[in-house]
């Protein structure tokens, strides 16, 4: 097990340095910021562009500026952000916050739901109540999650004025995001915990195990949830990456301030540092995420613990 | 226990069974008695486990519904009809009035809880017992069931125990509440022999102990002549035969009865003989039973000719990676130092038990796996100096039948497909025309028919999947056919015929057959010579006189004294093996020491005992 996580754990170091290089160098494909930043100020000499990009450091060869990126993260020192020249690390720490928040309470309200639900499908398999929940379940994978977010806005904000639209100012700013990210993992999640369900359900223990005498709830909760755990938290982990990457979307509807809108205004104005940090935070993320799912199965399957 | 008690503990009446509109057990009735063991004999299909998970209630989940009759459950002084109870009510008889154990210890046990936690669940649920008492209690019954060491296997998980000691694990935990009526449902069947007979030791050991009944269910004539003191034959869903277990075997009256107990293969049965010899099979044609095939001798080996097949001083091995980097530490020692030859028209059985690297022998052989040392060579060339164009052509002699029928056909090929693509890919015939004639000529002498060549798999039953594979090797005209367990997944009636169809072949095409089986009457019945191995050595090789007459390693011994003789009258001087069959995995630089062989008859070769 110590073997299996050191080199998992280098594996993620490897990850996160391999997806900041892209990132660094796809970024700087898009164009000019200096282009960008001087923009409406009347006639721009060559000269006055080379002043702003020896000012950003843009004059440097890419490595270097690529270097100085990586060592500054050690100190999470991520620069200054192009536009206003505020330090990137107290654009992130304001704005991560409020990201994760959202993410972990749609993660943590979805797995709540999609577990007894799948079960239940799992359980009474091609009875009404398997049908009902297969079908919630394509309604829901079938929103978009923008289409999904302005028809919440529409109906519960401007028709019934119950929530405010936009913002995050208290607890009832986090119902409509959360619902619009806990609808679409809910439909996925409910259809996956199903069919770990209905496999792990075949098993001989299973029958073992009600020839115990063991009650169902005891014999779906104890023993056989826990045998399909594996796949689940494997795609649990996996959806946490999908989830951030659809977490822009409804960011924007929502006027969030997280990571999402951070990035997106830094993408617009070519802000080379705000969106490197973004991304890198966003990857160690995602990595650490996976890296505690790996932990996980050990503590969920002695076969992998005690190998 | 006295023949006192003679009232029944418990008594199915006139049960039947449906799954939807499949009536699968009809019309059953049947009582069992305390201190008695009952066997529920019949092949796949005979509705003998379904009627087993009947009386749990347990067939309720499966979909079953119960179109007449009572199953009636008397302890002391309550009269349960356990049909008409709640789930509810049922959950308070499982595990401690009525208990079961599994035909799978592999997959028995919850591989994410200890042994400890799940022995203790049910004295925990049945009994009210505080956690440490019960963890108290479930060493007592690890060490009831003879398991070493309980105290520490308390806390150890399944799967780092073995087959043998997990189904000793299963019973701890059915005996855990001291229940009335043990149901064990095939629980020996997925075991090596000489495991086998240590489990039916403890349950007859423990239900003399305990009182209880035993309902026993499995399709093994020889478990029932060990086991049973009662016996009801199933057949097709309908009990056509009940009586004591003396009676049954000496004087079976139903039709069926005696077409099985006449398929069983029986050890011994072929002491004096020289050469394997086929008999005539009893089959049933719908309610009759006739006889088809002759007695005919087998005598198609040529020892005068060159050996199609030698092996030398063959090693196998297989590296597993432990190391922090994914270095070497231990290795699976499957083969060591094998060397045998096989001749044209001969069989070679390979016997041994689980682990003991026989079926390696034959993936080696194959190709589908790397030696790490030694010489095949096959018609007289080495494997070694075999160019890709040889080799390709190896795979075209030698053919390989596997264990599992169900498993070796593509499902989305029509079987027509199946049997002509190796006549495809070595370009055997040419032309649609000729190829298609070809394959229902193959069809029609495996006894099926050529309509069948339109087919797909699932549509066939387990013994007809056997005989298209059978077909299907013989397509590309091979020269040695290696069957790994070819016979195990059958029942005894399909497999009586099966060996037949073997032995016709191999008359017809001289064809040599490596047959690879832990069944020692089958073997017996079907080879001219046999090699024992034990943990990736040969243990003993002789002719099947020999080995199986007069053998001469402690080994051989106790893996025929462990085989289970269909013959209730059969008093045998058992050498049982204590404890389990050692592990060939080893450290890397911890090597094996090779046996050397002494040569105690012409041609019969013993290692030297360890």
């Amino acid at each position: 097990m110590a073997g299996f996580l050191i080199k998992r754990l280098l594996q993620a170091v490897f990850v996160v340095v391999a997806v900041t290089l892209i990132v660094a160098f796809a970024i700087r494909l898009t164009g000019d910021p200096a282009l960008m930043l001087s923009q409406g100020a009347g006639s721009i000499t060559e000269e006055d562009l080379a002043r702003i990009r020896e000012s950003l450091g843009l004059n440097q060869p890419f490595f270097v500026q690529y270097a100085n990126f990586m060592l500054g993260i050690f100190s999470l020192d991520f620069g200054r952000s192009f536009l206003g020249g505020t330090q990137v690390s107290t654009l992130i720490g304001n704005a991560l916050p409020a990201t994760l928040m959202l993410a972990f309470t749609s993660m943590f309200v979805s797995i709540a739901i999609s577990i007894p639900l799948g079960i239940k499908a799992a359980v009474s398999r091609g009875k009404w109540p398997d049908q009902v929940i297969r079908i919630l379940s394509l309604v829901g994978l079938s929103f978009p999650n923008f289409w999904l977010a302005i028809m919440l806005v529409l109906l519960l904000s401007i028709t019934f004025r119950l929530l405010p639209p936009s913002g995050m100012t208290g607890i009832e700013n986090f119902i409509m995001p959360a619902i619009t990210m806990g609808v679409i993992l809910t439909a996925t999640n409910v259809r996956l915990v199903r069919t770990a369900m209905l496999e792990t359900l075949q098993s001989q223990y299973i029958m073992v195990a009600r020839a115990k005498g063991l009650s169902e709830n005891v014999v779906l909760y104890k023993h056989a949830l826990r045998n399909c755990a594996i796949p689940l938290v494997t795609y649990f982990g996996l959806q946490f990456g999908n989830l951030l990457g659809g977490i822009v979307v409804v960011e924007l509807v929502f006027n969030w301030p997280g990571m999402g809108t951070l990035a997106f205004d830094a993408v617009g104005a070519r802000d080379y540092p705000v969106l490197q940090a973004v991304i890198t935070v966003l990857s160690i993320l995602i990595v650490g995420v996976n890296l505690l799912v790996d932990i996980a199965y050990g503590l969920i399957d002695p076969r992998i613990r005690t190998e | 226990m006295t023949d006192a008690v003679s009232t029944p503990i418990l008594s199915v009446e006139d049960l039947s069974v449906e799954f939807g509109d499949t009536r699968v057990v009809e019309n059953l009735s049947f009582a069992v008695k305390p201190g008695r063991t009952l066997a529920i004999v019949g092949e796949s299909g005979s509705g003998k486990s379904v009627t087993s998970m009947s009386i749990m209630r347990l067939a309720d989940m499966m979909g079953a519904s119960y179109a007449s009759g009572a199953i009636r459950f008397t302890p002391d002084d309550r009269k349960d009809d356990l049909l008409t109870l709640t789930q509810k009510q049922m959950r308070n008889i499982r595990g401690k009035d009525i208990a079961m154990i599994f035909q799978e210890p592999m997959t028995s046990l919850n591989p994410v809880f200890t042994i400890g936690d799940q022995i203790a669940e049910s004295l925990i649920l049945h009994e009210g017992m505080p956690k440490s008492d019960a963890r108290a209690e479930s060493k007592r019954l690890l060490d009831m069931v003879r398991l070493p060491d309980a105290q520490e296997l308390l806390d150890r998980y399944p799967h780092q125990l073995s087959g043998g000691m997990r189904q000793r694990v299963m019973i701890a935990m059915a005996l855990a509440c001291r229940p009335k009526v043990l149901i064990a449902d095939e629980p020996t069947t997925a075991l090596d022999v000489t495991i086998q007979a240590q489990i039916l030791t403890i349950i007859r050991d423990l239900q003399k102990e305990l009182g209880m009944a035993v309902i026993f269910i499995t399709h093994d004539m020889g478990v029932v002549a060990e086991i049973a003191d009662d016996v009801v034959v199933m057949w097709k869903g309908k009990k056509v035969e009940e009586g004591t277990v003396a009676d049954i075997f000496a004087h079976p009256a139903h039709p069926y009865t005696q077409t099985l107990l006449s398929a069983v293969p029986k050890l011994g049965s072929m002491t004096g003989e020289v050469f394997p010899k086929r008999f005539p099979v009893t089959v049933m044609d719908g309610e009759t039973p006739c006889v088809v095939g002759a007695e005919h001798i087998q005598n198609t080996a040529r020892y005068d000719e060159a050996p199609l097949l030698s092996v030398r001083d063959l090693v196998t091995r297989f590296d597993i990676k432990k190391g922090l980097f994914g270095g070497v530490s231990h290795r699976v020692h499957a083969v060591e130092n094998v060397s045998f030859d096989i001749y044209r028209g001969e069989t070679l059985a390979l016997v041994g038990e689980s682990g003991s690297g026989k079926s390696t022998i034959g993936r080696t052989i194959q190709q589908l796996q790397k030696a790490t040392a030694g010489n095949i060579s096959f018609d007289g060339r080495p494997f070694a100096t075999m160019g890709k164009v040889e080799q390709r052509r190896l795979c075209q002699e030698i053919q390989y039948i596997f264990q599992d029928p169900f498993a070796s056909l593509d499902p989305r090929k029509k079987i027509g497909f199946s049997i002509a693509e190796p006549i495809r890919t070595h370009r055997l015939i040419e032309g649609d025309k000729q190829i298609t004639a070809r394959v229902d000529q193959l069809l029609e002498r495996v006894g099926l028919i050529s309509a069948h060549a339109d087919r797909y798999p699932h549509e066939f039953s387990g013994g007809q999947r056997q005989r298209i594979c059978i077909a299907r090797a013989l397509a590309s005209n091979p020269k040695l056919i290696i069957a790994d367990e070819a016979l195990s997944a059958l029942d005894v009636s399909i497999q009586a015929q099966i060996i037949n169809l073997f032995m016709e072949l191999q008359e017809e095409h001289g064809l040599a057959y490596l047959f690879i089986s832990h069944d020692m009457a089958v073997v017996e019945k079907m080879s001219h010579r046999v090699a024992v191995l034990y943990l990736g050595q040969v243990a003993e090789i002789g002719t099947r006189q020999q080995v199986l007459e007069t053998p001469g390693h402690p080994y051989t011994q106790r893996l025929l004294s462990a085989v289970p003789v269909a013959d209730p009258t059969f008093v045998r001087d058992r050498v049982l093996m204590d404890g389990e069959i050692p592990s060939p995995i080893r450290r890397v630089g911890d090597e094996p020491a090779i046996l050397a062989h002494r040569e105690i008859a012409p041609g019969h070769f013993v290692a030297d005992a360890r």
